[in-house]
C-alpha cells in the first residue's frame, strides 16, 4: 500500500448506482489508466458519458491508455474547505493531459514537495494509490514528474 | 420576420436591495429578504407590487415565483423563469429572459430577483461532507479539488501562463472593486479600503488567488423590475433600455467540477456571447462607458475583459491598472459600486443594479455622462452571461 498524499477523512470515490464510471475505478483498482474511447471514430473522451459526442452514438469502448501525460495547469492550495484537510495545506493540484489518449485531461496530485515549482508542459505519471482501508477500498491515479 | 432584437424593447425602472451582511449575520429569513429587495425596487421605480406579473432568477434561487406572487399579492402571475445552470453565470440570463418576455407581451412587469442568507442555508465555499462521492465530483474531491476557488484556480493559471501575465493585473482588478466600494455606504467593504501592500501581504486561498482575489459571501437581496420600452417614461426614474444580451458558452464547456476537462480551459467562456452581444446592441466595446464584471475571482475578470474585447491577452499588464478601472476618468471604470469583493456579494445582482444606476447617474463613483453600461455575469461559470443598457439617448 502506497502512502496517501491527503490525510484521510476525505469523501470516498464510488461509482454512480448505474454505474457509468465503474469501468474507470475498477481499472485503478487493478493498475490501469482507463479512459473512454468511441469506436467508431477512435475519439476518446473524459469524464465519462453516456454519448459520443462526436457521433452521438452509445457504444462507447473503455481502453487502457498509457498512464503519462504533461501539467496543462495547475493550482497549490492553501485554505483548507475541508475538516480532513486542516494541517495539510499547501497541496497541489494539477490538471494533466494524456498527449496518449487524445489529450483528454484528468485532475490529480502532484506528489512530491508541496512547494515545488510547478512548471506546465512538464511530463508526469501516474501513480497509483491504493486506499484499502476506505469503505468500500478505491483507488486514485496521482501524478509525479518523471 | 419580426425583429429578434431586444435592442431598445425594455426598460429597468426600478432597483432596490436589502442592507448588505457578512454571510451568516442577516436577522431576516431568506425569503423575507427577498420580499424586501422586491419592495424596494417597486419603491424606486413607483409601482405597486400587486402589478408585478413575472419573477425571474437564476442559481437555483429558493424563493419560487408562486409563492411570491401570492405572498405579495400579484393580480396575477404570467412569468416565471428560472435560468438553467451557471451559477452567478446566470445574473444577465435573468436579466436577459426577463427582457425576452417584456419583449415578446408575455408579461408586462417582472422583477428579477436573488436572494441569499448564507448563515441560513450554509456556504458556496465550502467542500462537502458526505461520507461518499460520484460522478465527476469523484474525480476531484479525493484531490482535495471541492471549492469554487479551486476549481477555477487553474483556468486562470494557464491563461495567465500563456499571455505572460503577472499578479499585479488580477491586484489592480481587486484594489478598483475596493477603491470603489470606500465612496459606497451600502457596501460590506464600506470604511475597509485596500492597499497593494494589504493584497500581496494577504494569505493565499489557492493559487494564483489570494484571499482579496475571492469573493465575499453574504446574506442580502436584490431586486431589479423591467417593463415594456413605452411604458419606461411613466416611472419615478431615468430608465436604463435594455441594448443586447447573450448568454451561454462555446464548445463542449463543462459545468464545474469537471471544468478541467474543457478543451478551451483557459477561458471565462464569452467569446461566442461577446459578438452576438455587440452586434444585437449594436455598440462597440470603444463604446461602453462603464464595466461591472462579476467578481467570483478576479482572474475570471481579466478573461472576460479581454473576451469583451477590451483589450488583448497581451496587454493585459499595461491596461489593468487601478487609475484605468476607477472612476469618474479612468479608460474602463470597473465595479463602481464595489462589486461581489467590496460591496456585497449578492450573486452579481448589485452589478446589474449598480450598471442600472450608472445611467441613472446615482451612483457613487458616477461616471460622468455615462450612456453605455455594460454588466458581466459569473465568467468561467457556464453558462456565462452579459448585458448591455444604455441611455435613452443611446436608442
Amino acid at each position: 500500500m502506497t502512502q496517501a498524499y491527503l490525510p484521510p477523512g476525505l469523501p470516498t470515490p464510488v461509482p454512480e448506482r448505474n454505474g457509468l464510471s465503474a469501468p474507470y475505478w475498477q481499472g485503478l483498482r487493478d493498475g490501469v489508466l482507463k479512459v473512454q474511447r468511441n469506436p467508431r471514430t477512435g475519439v476518446f473522451q473524459w469524464p465519462p458519458q453516456w454519448i459520443a459526442h462526436d457521433d452521438q452514438g452509445f457504444e462507447l469502448d473503455w481502453v487502457e491508455v498509457a498512464p503519462r501525460g504533461v501539467i496543462y495547469s495547475w493550482t497549490r492550495v492553501w485554505h483548507p474547505v475541508h475538516p480532513a484537510l486542516q494541517g495539510a495545506c499547501p497541496y497541489i493540484v494539477v490538471v494533466a493531459e494524456l498527449p496518449q489518449a487524445g489529450n483528454v485531461r484528468m485532475l490529480g496530485n502532484l506528489l512530491g514537495d508541496p512547494r515545488q515549482d510547478v512548471p506546465i508542459g512538464a511530463e508526469v505519471e501516474a501513480v497509483f494509490e491504493h486506499h484499502e482501508d476506505a469503505q468500500p477500498p478505491y483507488t486514485l491515479a496521482q501524478w509525479r514528474r518523471v | 420576420m419580426a425583429d429578434r432584437s431586444l435592442r431598445g424593447r425594455v426598460a429597468v425602472v426600478g432597483v432596490g436591495e436589502t442592507r448588505y451582511f457578512r454571510h451568516g449575520q442577516a436577522t431576516d429569513p431568506e425569503f423575507l429578504l427577498c420580499l424586501k429587495a422586491i419592495l424596494a425596487a417597486c419603491a424606486d421605480a413607483g409601482i405597486d407590487p400587486v402589478d408585478i406579473d413575472g419573477f425571474a432568477s437564476y442559481s437555483n434561487d429558493r424563493n419560487d415565483p408562486p409563492t411570491l406572487a401570492t405572498a405579495l399579492g400579484c393580480k396575477e402571475l404570467r412569468f416565471s423563469n428560472m435560468q438553467w445552470g451557471g451559477g452567478g453565470g446566470g445574473g444577465a440570463g435573468a436579466m436577459a429572459n426577463a427582457a425576452a418576455a417584456v419583449a415578446t407581451g408575455l408579461a408586462d412587469c417582472v422583477v428579477v430577483y436573488r436572494a441569499l442568507a448564507q448563515g441560513q442555508f450554509g456556504r458556496f465555499g465550502q467542500g462537502p461532507q458526505s461520507r461518499t462521492v460520484s460522478g465527476d465530483l469523484a474525480l476531484t474531491v479525493p484531490y482535495g479539488q471541492m471549492s469554487p476557488a479551486q476549481w477555477y484556480a487553474p483556468k486562470v493559471t494557464r491563461f495567465m501562463h500563456e499571455h505572460g501575465i503577472g499578479q499585479e493585473a488580477l491586484r489592480a482588478i481587486a484594489l478598483a472593486s475596493y477603491h470603489h466600494a470606500q465612496s459606497n455606504p451600502r457596501a460590506v467593504m464600506y470604511g475597509r479600503p485596500l492597499t497593494e501592500a494589504g493584497y500581496d501581504e494577504s494569505r493565499w486561498i489557492t493559487e494564483p488567488f489570494h484571499l482579496y482575489d475571492c469573493c465575499q459571501e453574504n446574506d442580502g437581496a436584490a431586486a431589479l423590475i423591467l417593463v415594456p420600452a413605452e411604458r419606461a417614461r411613466d416611472f419615478r426614474q431615468t430608465p436604463a433600455y435594455v441594448l443586447g444580451a447573450a448568454i451561454g458558452a462555446g464548445y463542449r464547456v463543462h459545468s464545474t467540477p469537471a471544468g478541467f476537462a474543457t478543451p478551451d480551459l483557459a477561458s471565462s467562456h464569452f467569446q461566442t456571447l461577446a459578438p452576438r452581444l455587440y452586434e444585437m446592441a449594436g455598440v462597440a466595446p470603444a463604446d461602453v462607458d462603464v464595466v461591472q464584471c462579476y467578481e467570483n475571482f478576479t482572474g475570471g475578470v481579466l478573461m472576460a475583459l479581454v473576451e469583451h474585447g477590451f483589450f488583448a491577452a497581451d496587454e493585459a499588464m499595461d491596461f489593468l491598472t487601478l487609475d484605468n478601472l476607477t472612476a469618474p476618468s479612468g479608460r474602463l471604470p470597473l465595479n463602481t459600486s464595489g462589486g461581489n469583493l467590496a460591496e456585497c456579494y449578492m450573486h452579481g445582482l448589485e452589478l446589474q443594479i449598480e450598471a442600472t444606476r450608472q445611467l441613472r447617474g446615482q451612483s457613487t463613483a458616477q461616471v460622468p455622462g455615462a450612456e453605455v453600461s455594460l454588466a458581466v455575469a459569473g465568467p468561467m461559470v457556464t453558462p456565462v452571461s452579459t448585458i448591455i443598457l444604455g441611455s435613452e439617448a443611446t436608442l
